[in-house]
């Protein structure tokens, strides 16, 4: 599904971001992405949403060269995958309907088949209730809750998230996940970039860990507690 | 139309050309009506943008309303055109008299008047203020005229009715005084010429107010470009709350300047009216047609539109997720 090879990020100014990574994610597969702060996690998102382009190696994700890919496809792109971010990127100027409605608009969904697919997003993420409430008047996971519900509406075939617990309590955070092992389970590909070692360590599910941008540790199972307390 | 299950999922949605066109048509209204919202959530602020669009308008169709009337009153000006026959010593007064009743039933002769030797020296003598000078004289050198008021001198009749007219037998020599006319032709030709300079320059002007007020509005709504972009917005997508948000504030301030314009034709029409009365002339002024008017509505919106869109491309491009 998403497939790094001796990628290679440098951002202008000389920071080296990200440094000969290589990993697959197949198809259906959950795996979260640590390191600490810094470590390159947002940019090997932000390289596979095209918000940056990598200097080196090859991303292909879903069959496709990203670096081939040209800038008037990028939109169709993007549609395919669902991204959750840690600041929510909601637009307070509208109701939460129309948040997560906002993905079927720009694909020009029939009204009222984007109507039922809202729906059944914030059903899924028990926001029904709250459709016609501004997101500002709602907490943080109810915030974080509604970016996922727009993120998942267009049915994408990869889930990206970035930090999506970053500003929860233990007791929101987990249920998150719980949210997110359900959309894997109906056969979503999720790469999740979270610095909660304490949290995914519990979930058992691939993980990868970036240091100073390289790929240091990919496994399923981490038992390194020594670790939590140099993440910040 | 039934959407297939979720493996096909996204993408199944309707595919026919109905289903695309009305899918097309829901987001367009969609996307206008919050447009529409959007502006009228700040009164004000809109208000005063209208406002300058509609006034920079307001002088190119003005002067459209303006050089329209007097090319209309310039051709109504063959009544103050007189043509002068100078008549033979030997034609009678009652052979000019009937010369007169005859010139009348030529078509383009609208009003024919004799004048006698005897009627001319009065009127020299009340006139002139030389009226010793005829006195003095022991025969009235004033020849006998009729003074004829064409129908039309529009084109080159003024000029054809002239020559008809000399060729008379009773006719010593014709006059017709083109020279203002001409004058006044040749003014109005450079006024439009001024006019369609003026007209460019202010048409710019609103091209970058609204240039200027998208450019804002693209400000204001930075985050939420970036998250349209985010989720898969494409360039036109993005742009097009912008262009009919331009197109609006043209439209609305075409339908400004419409309506002032209607308001000053209705200050001026009482006065412009007496003033060419005076002029024996029944002129009505007139402002916009039904035509032009909606001619002044579609090229606002146009402006508005690219405006807006010259303001998209400068700016929409620069702002990308990062």
């Amino acid at each position: 599904m998403i497939k790094f090879d001796n990628v290679s990020k440098r951002y202008p100014g000389g920071h080296q971001a990200l440094n000969q990574v290589s990993f697959e994610l197949r198809e259906g597969e959950m795996a979260f992405l640590t390191g600490r702060s810094g470590a390159g996690k947002s940019t090997l998102l932000k390289l596979i949403m095209l918000m940056e382009k990598a200097n080196q190696g090859q991303i292909l994700v879903n069959g496709k060269n990203l670096a081939r890919l040209p800038r008037d496809q990028i939109p169709f792109y993007r549609r395919r995958i669902g991204v959750v971010f840690q600041d929510h990127q909601l637009l307070f100027d509208r109701s939460v309907f129309d948040n997560v409605a906002l993905p079927l608009q720009i694909e020009g969904y029939p009204k009222h088949e984007a109507d039922r697919r809202v729906r059944a997003a914030l059903d899924k993420v028990g926001l029904l209730k709250k459709e016609k409430m501004n997101p500002m008047a709602l907490s943080g996971g109810e915030q974080q809750r509604i970016g996922i519900a727009r993120a998942v509406v267009n049915r994408p075939q990869i889930l990206l998230a970035d930090e999506p617990t970053g500003n929860l309590d233990p007791e929101l955070a987990a249920e998150i996940m719980l949210l997110f092992e359900q959309f894997n389970q109906v056969g979503v590909s999720m790469l999740i970039a979270s610095h909660d070692l304490s949290l995914i360590a519990r979930l058992r599910h691939r993980i990868l860990t970036l240091h100073n941008g390289q790929l240091v540790k990919d496994a399923i199972y981490h038992s390194a507690p020594e670790q939590t307390g140099s993440m910040n | 139309m039934k959407t297939r299950k979720r493996e096909s999922g996204a993408r199944s949605h309707e595919k026919t050309l109905g289903g695309t066109l009305r899918s097309l048509w829901q987001s367009h209204s969609l996307i206008a009506r919050q447009s529409v919202t959007k502006l009228l959530k700040t009164p004000v602020a809109t208000a005063m943008t209208v406002a300058v669009i509609g006034i920079a308008l307001l002088l190119p169709a003005g002067l459209f309303v303006a050089m329209d009337n007097l090319r209309n009153l310039s051709g109504g000006f063959s009544s103050f055109t007189q043509i002068t026959l100078y008549l033979h010593d030997e034609v009678s007064q009652s052979e000019g008299e009937a010369l007169r009743e005859q010139l009348l039933t030529h078509e383009n002769i609208a009003a024919s008047q004799y004048i006698s030797p005897a009627q001319a020296a009065e009127d020299f003598r009340t006139y002139s203020g030389l009226g010793d000078v005829i006195s003095q004289l022991d025969e009235n050198p004033l020849p006998a005229v009729i003074v004829l008021t064409p129908a039309s001198i529009a084109d080159n009749e003024g000029a054809l009715l002239l020559e008809e007219l000399s060729a008379l037998p009773e006719v010593e020599s014709a006059q017709l005084d083109l020279q203002w006319i001409e004058r006044l032709q040749r003014f109005l030709q450079l006024a439009e010429r001024g006019a369609a300079a003026l007209m460019l320059i202010f048409s710019l002007a609103v091209l970058f107010v609204v240039g200027n007020t998208i450019r804002l509005a693209i400000e204001s709504r930075r985050a939420e470009i970036v998250v349209v972009k985010l989720v898969g917005g494409t360039d036109g997508y993005v742009a097009r709350p912008f262009l009919y948000t331009g197109t609006c504030y043209g439209l609305a301030g075409g339908v400004l300047a419409w309506v002032l314009l209607g308001l000053i034709m209705l200050m001026l029409h009482g006065p412009v009216t007496e003033l060419l009365a005076l002029y024996d002339s029944q002129y009505s002024i007139r402002g916009l047609t039904l035509l032009s008017g909606l001619a002044l509505l579609g090229g606002s919106a146009l402006l508005g539109w690219l405006g807006a869109w010259i303001s998209v491309r400068q700016h929409l491009a620069a702002i990308e997720p990062r």
